[in-house]
């Protein structure tokens, strides 16, 4: 039971990121590798901030629009430009971006990782039902990502901006044809990325250590979910971030012993490791396999 | 022939890299025989990739993995020629063979699932297999798991060549690269190339005429590991240790960046670059700690304003090269 809701609210925490992603890329057409350090960048953001005010809540609050300004400027500095080039020059040139924003961080925060305490308040467990305890910062993730999931949800599918990132991811040209101003729209969309990256980067902190590289290994499994999900959906990004994070977490949890049915136990502890990092994508694999546009592709595209 | 500054620049280069073991010993710096020798490695590495990235327009980024695949046969047979005494583990030939058959079936494997993608999706699903075999290194506690493997022996090729001396080593990396170089040639050039080039300009044309675009790609995708699948071999032998750190997705980014910088679909590009990149590295990591503070930024402008890498000002230079003596000619007249 307490697997299952870890593995939810790593598939919560893996939906904010990935909600940015698929969005950045469904509208702008743009591979984002830098998506892991705008990450990064809320954890320390959130770690410094949490320091000079004392308050983890406040830290948070104040880290979550530098988040957001941070990718303002980032877009309109270095990533305006590749929106028309081809995938090979986003992904080198934002390859480039996660050298410089880690050697970055090591200069000014060092390169010895910070630790968030938690706030008193969350620091306990809280008992669910059945007697079973949960620790209750966790479940505050899974709280604001729900709450995050339905908002972004009410302002795709209900307001004049989701309308025309709806619009934008369909048929770009069309939009800015329309006499929509696209650029300020781009600045928008990343600016919203950024902001969802950052507030999973601040959330992750307390519970993982904030460290340089922290972006590097859930970015590729956040690639992982926007490619299962289809590229360009917010749904199927929802859908396949908490296939992904019941899978990874339950398959280490279980893994060794499920094996240990049909294997020897010293080959079971052996390989269990291996098998359950590998799960994830062997899934990613095999979804492809069978559908390469991932599960819910995108409509027009 | 006209003059071109481009061909003897690569002219020079290609002695240079030649003469490099000569020129270290007699400066007495054996160090930059070993760092030239990496260069080559990666450089066998980049000319694979670019049969693919260059040629075939395929965005592969787990390239690292036959690197990886090479190194770890050479890492779990010499651990166990060593360890068990089993000889031919330790042999170079059987080294070599088997990581081009192990690379080669991996690259059909791999292949077959991820040509059936493309866009986005191809690069990463080449990305997820490359993470798939960085963890199954990584579980093998057997082989040391995280830590990786000190080599015990280098690849034995008993009477032809001792490896341990680090000049033979490199000849023998020169001689590789020499080869992949001759076989890009002839490939790119062949029917089978032209076709190849010709499903990245237009997949859908290919079709329409009649080629098996799935069938070329998915060949060009073998070849090109078990080539990388070498570099591993050799690579291993050049560190005297194996660890999943050479399969790394940051490595696959790394021969990316290194077939862009030099020049993509050209056939030196990769060589330049390799050079180009291992050079900086050194340079700027001599200057500043926090070198990849300005090689990041660097990436980022070549990117967006050097189209066609180092390879590309080459031929603008012989464009100039030839305005320039045009000029020159009439002016006489």
């Amino acid at each position: 039971m307490e697997q299952t809701l870890n593995g939810f609210q790593f598939g919560i925490l893996l939906f904010l990121l990935a909600a940015g992603l698929t969005l950045i890329f469904g509208i702008m057409d743009l591979i984002n590798l830098a998506h892991g350090s705008l990450y990064m960048m809320g954890a320390y953001f959130a770690a410094t901030f949490t320091q000079w005010t004392d308050s983890f809540l406040l830290g948070a609050l104040l880290a979550l629009p530098a988040c957001m300004l941070f990718g303002v400027i980032l877009e309109r500095i270095a990533l305006r430009t590749l929106y028309t080039r081809s995938h090979l020059d986003q992904v080198l040139a934002t390859f480039g971006l996660i050298l410089f924003f880690n050697e970055f961080v090591r200069l000014i925060w060092g390169p010895i990782g910070l630790d968030i305490p938690l706030p008193e308040l969350l620091s306990g467990s809280v008992e669910l039902f059945f007697g079973i305890r949960y620790p209750a910062f966790r479940l505050v993730i899974i709280a604001v990502g729900i709450m995050v999931a339905f908002l972004l949800y009410l302002l795709v599918s209900k307001t004049k901006i989701g309308m025309l990132i709806r619009a934008g991811a369909s048929n770009r040209q069309m939009v800015s044809a329309l006499g929509v101003n696209i650029n300020l729209l781009y600045t928008l969309v990343f600016g919203l990325g950024a902001a969802l990256a950052g507030l999973a980067g601040m959330m992750a902190a307390p519970i993982m250590t904030v460290e340089i590289g922290m972006g590097e290994g859930i970015l590729i499994i956040t690639f992982v979910v926007i490619v299962i999900g289809g590229v360009g959906s917010i749904r199927g990004a929802f859908v396949a971030a908490l296939i992904v994070g019941f899978i990874d977490t339950v398959g280490r949890s279980f893994l060794p012993d499920i094996l240990g049915l049909f294997v020897s136990n010293d080959i079971a502890d052996t390989a269990a490791p291996a098998i359950s990092s590998m799960l994830i994508y062997i899934l990613m694999a095999l979804i492809l396999a069978i559908k390469p546009q991932g599960l819910f592709p995108p409509k027009g595209a | 022939m006209k003059f071109s500054p481009r061909i003897y620049i690569i002219t020079l280069l290609m002695l240079a890299l030649g003469a490099v073991p000569l020129i270290a010993d007699s400066i007495d710096e054996p160090f930059y025989t070993v760092l030239f020798s990496r260069m080559l490695i990666l450089s066998i590495g980049a000319v694979s990739l670019n049969l693919i990235l260059g040629f075939g327009g395929m965005v592969s980024f787990g390239h690292a993995v036959y690197l990886g695949i090479g190194s770890y046969v050479v890492g779990i047979g010499t651990f166990h020629a060593v360890e068990d005494g089993v000889e031919w583990m330790g042999n170079g030939f059987a080294h070599l063979s088997i990581a081009v058959a192990v690379s080669a079936l991996a690259g059909l494997v791999i292949g077959a699932i991820s040509l059936r993608t493309h866009g986005v999706y191809f690069i990463m699903i080449t990305l997820a297999f490359s993470q798939m075999f960085y963890f199954i290194a990584v579980g093998s506690e057997n082989y040391g798991g995280d830590d990786g493997l000190s080599l015990y022996m280098r690849s034995d090729f008993s009477g032809l060549l001792d490896l341990s001396n680090d000049n033979s080593l490199y000849y023998l990396n020169f001689a590789f690269l020499l080869a992949s170089l001759y076989l890009s040639h002839r490939l790119t050039n062949s029917r089978f190339g032209m076709t190849l080039r010709g499903t990245k300009s237009n997949e859908q044309r290919m079709k329409s005429i009649g080629f098996p675009v799935f069938r070329y790609r998915l060949v060009a995708f073998v070849i090109a590991g078990a080539i990388c699948g070498l570099a591993g071999v050799l690579s291993s032998n050049q560190t005297d240790f194996v660890s999943p750190a050479v399969m790394h997705w940051t490595r696959s980014g790394d021969l990316i960046i290194m077939t862009v910088l030099g020049g993509i679909g050209t056939l030196f590009g990769p060589v330049i670059g390799a050079v180009a990149f291992l050079l900086l590295e050194e340079l700027l990591s001599g200057i500043t700690e926090y070198w990849q503070l300005f090689f990041g930024p660097m990436l980022v402008l070549i990117v967006i304003f050097a189209r066609g890498g180092i390879d590309g000002m080459l031929v603008a230079l012989d464009r100039w090269w030839l305005q320039f003596s045009l000029k020159k000619n009439t002016k006489v007249d």
